[in-house]
């Protein structure tokens, strides 16, 4: 299988501005990789430097074993779907998908199997002739996508390329690329500020920070185990609170916590908060006790938003359900309490 | 300062070169150089055509007729026949840039006013203009403004004048003619900078109490003191070196600067009076449109 | 006409009024002296006059008719000719060089392609005489075509330059992703979306060459003497009417041209 591509040390600088910081990363034949980050964290500077727009200053890219970096970005033999798509407006739908092929010099018999075996496969079919001005923004997508993998390209490189599309449509086109992705087994490079989007279909995701991957895993590892509190606060919702460690001990709010395994890590570490992690009620088993006052208790339909005053003065915000809690719904004022089992008690360093 | 700027360059000197380093520079290399080269024949073609000989014309300036390094061309320029010029020439061109300001603010602003129809009727009516030789302009002027000329022609079968009027081969006609070369170049930025106004603007004005005239010129007229200023400017530069229109409309009795440049070549063979004109003349243009655009942006700081 | 809005916070009924007539008075200057040379140019009569007494097409008759003038007219087509084709290329090339690139030494070269617009040309002429006179190139087919190419050279940069900074680039990125280098990207999917800038760069190098006088006068002298150059002469030394016959075939030309652009606008914005 093709698509093995091996990053190595890639750095690039604008002036005094380190877009990316040393990177490293390897991907595997096949694998769906998503590279998170803020906007300015590198991510898609990484994505044109695997389509060679953007040059390094250092660094290899190996893709099955061939080095990339100084490749001019025709002969790399990628496909790539721009954020706005960018097909080609003096074009129809089935000469956008085309081009590719007519510039391998496919001959012309072949072509017309190609091009609608790729609209079949993103259900475009019926749309060959048309203008692309005559799109909607999600076939435009589809178009986009079909003239990416026509030319059975070893690698995918994908740039925020649902953004555009409304939040429905967005969801739907997730799945339907997962789907893609399971059915022509192309590695594929993704990117994206979009954590749902990230978590929902990647093999692995690369969490990118101020040019740096801070962290790279499967997206329940990334979810379950954040290494530090900037990973944490970009996926899922979050609350952290102080822990103290003495001697090897660590504790919350005074009382011993207990952990599934013990502290290691460096520094002061924070209690990861997932709302959906805690439970209402002393779970069997027992677990680490929380208590804390109401201070707001705003009806959301499917939830309530709870404020909550902790000892020490810190605040948490979360998403309750009272569902998972009895039916219990607290007044303003009310104290309550809840339970992280130790599965559940994760401490992660506090770095932004 | 200095000590920060100093360590940097060693501090990243020190740190090891990363992987493929050097045929990463080299790549970038090539790269710039091969869009550089895309520019090359063009910039041939400029400097072999342009910068060359003006180059030649700047440095004839400073030699005298025996080839003596000297300032006599530039000391010429004192002499009262030039003066005569220079005055003539600055008081048309002033004159024209102020009459295209004053002619041009009223149709660009009903062109970023009114509805599509009549703003394209008038952008057509800037246009044909625009588009036409000016040769052909000019001599149509020529045709209008002589004695037995349509205007002198109604004027007297109107009856307000007996005899005709010099209206042509005289600073007047060259004046007349060319404020009419010149307008669609005051008219097209002018209108740009009005275009680009919000209209909310004026209705937040309005809101605010003020009448028309004071929202007009509250709010409208500054917005476009900017293309007003870049239009004047470019007529006026245009007009120090503007050569056909007073050649022709002048007919010999009206000097300007261009004339003079052409005269000392073509009826003289004095190049070291004519390049120095030219220098001047191009130390005036460079003059007027720098401070221009230093003036512009003054007035944006400020306004920011 | 007084039906059109003008935006009513601005300006009083009476203002409105004066101001439509200001700019009706304006328009007629602008329109009326580049339309009064084609009914004086069927003038029967040996002098301009306006209305003409008699009507006929003696001036074009002149016109046609004479060997120097058709020459002229023949040269200042052939020297537009060329150089609209080399203005073209060369601008179009320059101007997709530079906005690849937005360095300090990308600036400078637009700056110095700016510059054959702001030197006054009757410095350009007389610097190019003297430069011409030395090569041979004074009156010479391939002197003018080099002249009107470093004049027209700005406005090709120009318009193809406003064509880009609204052109996608990604657009040419994603035909490099697809497999085409370079050159075939920019013929097959960038220069198709900026012929719009292209062509209308183009029109300007044209009339820039077709319409120059200045230079002409100095360096297209003998058997190249330009359309333009003869006009002038003509003008200066004697009012011929043949060049109201001229005058009104060059308007003629505008306003056909105008009503081109007008019909084709609409489609282009589509």
């Amino acid at each position: 299988m093709q698509g093995e591509v091996a990053i190595r040390e890639i750095s690039k600088s604008y002036g005094t501005y380190q877009a990316l910081d040393h990177v490293s990363l390897d991907i595997a034949p096949g694998e769906f990789v998503t590279l998170l980050g803020p906007s300015g964290s590198g991510k898609t500077t990484l994505l044109n430097v695997l389509a060679g727009f953007i040059r390094p200053d250092s660094g290899s890219i190996r893709v099955d074993g061939q080095e990339f970096l100084t490749l001019p970005p025709h002969r790399r033999n990628l496909g790539m779907v721009f954020q706005n798509y960018a097909l080609f407006p003096h074009m129809s739908v089935a000469r956008n998908v085309a081009y590719p092929l007519t510039l391998r010099r496919v001959p012309k018999a072949e072509i017309a199997r190609r091009v609608a075996t790729a609209l079949e496969t993103v259900k475009m079919g019926h749309l060959a002739d048309r203008p692309i001005q005559a799109l909607s923004g999600g076939q435009r997508q589809r178009v986009a996508l079909a003239r990416a993998i026509v030319f059975e390209p070893a690698i995918l490189l994908m740039d925020e390329p649902l953004s555009a599309l409304d939040k429905n449509l967005r969801e739907h086109m997730q799945i339907e690329l997962k789907r893609l992705h399971d059915k022509l087994g192309t590695t594929t490079v993704y990117v994206t500020h979009d954590q749902r989007e990230a978590l929902t279909m990647s093999d692995r995701i690369a969490v990118l920070n101020h040019g740096q991957i801070v962290q790279c895993d499967t997206p329940s590892r990334l979810y379950d185990h954040p290494v530090n509190r900037f990973v944490a606060e970009f996926i899922g919702e979050s609350s952290f609170l102080p822990v103290e460690v003495s001697g090897g001990a660590t504790r919350l709010f005074g009382r011993p916590l207990a952990l599934r395994e013990r502290w290691s890590g460096h520094g002061t570490p924070l209690l990861l908060v997932r709302p959906e992690k805690l439970a209402w009620r002393e779970p069997e088993g027992g677990g680490n006790r929380v208590d804390a006052t109401a201070t707001e208790v705003i009806y959301q339909g499917d939830s309530y938003f709870l404020n909550l005053e902790l000892p020490g003065k810190s605040q948490i915000a979360l998403r309750y359900n009272p569902h998972a809690a009895g039916g219990l719904v607290p007044e303003p004022g009310q104290t309550i309490s809840f339970w992280l089992a130790p599965a559940n008690t994760i401490l992660i360093e506090d770095a932004a | 300062m200095t000590g920060l700027a100093d360590r940097m360059p060693s501090g990243r000197a020190t740190r090891p070169e990363g992987i493929n380093a050097p045929l990463l520079r080299r790549a970038a290399r090539q790269e710039g150089i091969g869009f550089a080269l895309l520019s090359l024949p063009g910039v041939i073609v400029v400097v072999l055509v342009l910068v060359l000989p003006m180059a030649w014309l700047f440095w004839m300036s400073a030699f005298d007729n025996a080839g003596n390094l000297s300032l006599e061309n530039y000391e010429r320029m004192l002499r009262p026949i030039y003066q005569r010029t220079f005055t003539t020439t600055f008081r048309i061109a002033f004159v024209v840039s102020i009459a295209c300001g004053v002619l041009a603010y009223p149709i660009a602003y009903l062109m970023a006013q009114s509805g599509p129809r009549l703003s394209m009727l008038l952008m057509l009516c800037v246009m044909l203009p625009f588009w036409t030789s000016v040769l052909v302009r000019t001599y149509a002027w020529l045709v209008l403004l002589q004695r037995t000329g349509l205007i002198n022609a109604a004027l007297m079968d109107l009856g307000l004048i007996s005899e005709p009027l010099a209206l042509v081969h005289n600073e007047l006609g060259t004046i007349i003619g060319m404020v009419h070369v010149m307008l669609p170049f005051m008219i097209l930025p002018l209108y740009a900078s009005m275009k680009a106004i919000d209209p909310a603007l004026l209705l937040a004005a309005a809101n605010c109490g003020a009448t028309p005239a004071q929202g007009f010129r509250q709010v409208y007229l500054p917005q476009t003191f900017s293309g007003l200023a870049s239009g004047i400017s470019l007529v006026f530069v245009m007009c120090l070196g503007f050569f056909v229109t007073p050649v022709l409309l002048g007919g010999g009795r009206v000097s300007m600067w261009a004339q003079q440049i052409s005269d000392n070549i073509s009826l003289y063979g004095n190049w070291g009076a004519a390049s120095s004109l030219g220098v001047v003349l191009v130390l005036c243009t460079a003059f007027v449109l720098g401070g221009m655009r230093m003036a512009l942006a003054q007035i944006e700081k400020r306004g920011r | 006409m007084l039906s059109d809005p003008v935006t009513p916070t601005q300006i009083t009924r009476g203002q409105r009024l004066w101001l439509y007539a200001l700019v009706t008075l304006i328009a007629l200057f602008l329109v009326v002296p580049c339309l009064l040379v084609i009914p004086m140019s069927f003038s029967g009569g040996t002098y301009l006059e306006f209305p003409p007494k008699s009507l006929s097409l003696r001036w074009y008759q002149a016109f046609l008719g004479s060997p120097e003038w058709r020459q002229a007219t023949l040269t200042s087509l052939k020297s537009a000719g060329l150089t609209t084709v080399i203005a073209t290329v060369l601008g179009t090339a320059a101007a997709w060089g530079i906005h690849q690139r937005s360095t300090v030494f990308s600036q400078g070269l637009r700056g110095l392609f700016m510059l054959p617009m702001l030197v006054p040309l009757i410095l350009v002429a007389i610097g190019l005489f003297f430069l011409f006179s030395r090569l041979g190139l004074n009156g010479t087919l391939t002197g003018l075509v080099l002249a009107h190419t470093m004049l027209a050279i700005p406005f090709v940069v120009i318009a193809v330059g406003n064509g880009l900074s609204s052109y996608d680039m990604s657009q040419h990125m994603v035909a490099q992703s697809l497999g085409a280098n370079g050159l075939v990207a920019f013929f097959t999917v960038t220069l198709p979306q900026i012929r719009i800038s292209v062509l209308s760069g183009a029109v300007f190098a044209f009339i820039t060459s077709f319409d120059e006088v200045v230079v002409g006068l100095f360096i297209a002298s003998g058997s190249n003497e330009t359309l333009a150059r003869r006009m002038f002469s003509n003008i200066r030394d004697q009012v011929d009417p043949t060049v109201a016959a001229i005058s009104s075939l060059l308007v003629g030309m505008v306003v056909i041209g105008m009503a081109v652009f007008m019909i084709l606008q609409p489609k282009a914005k589509r």
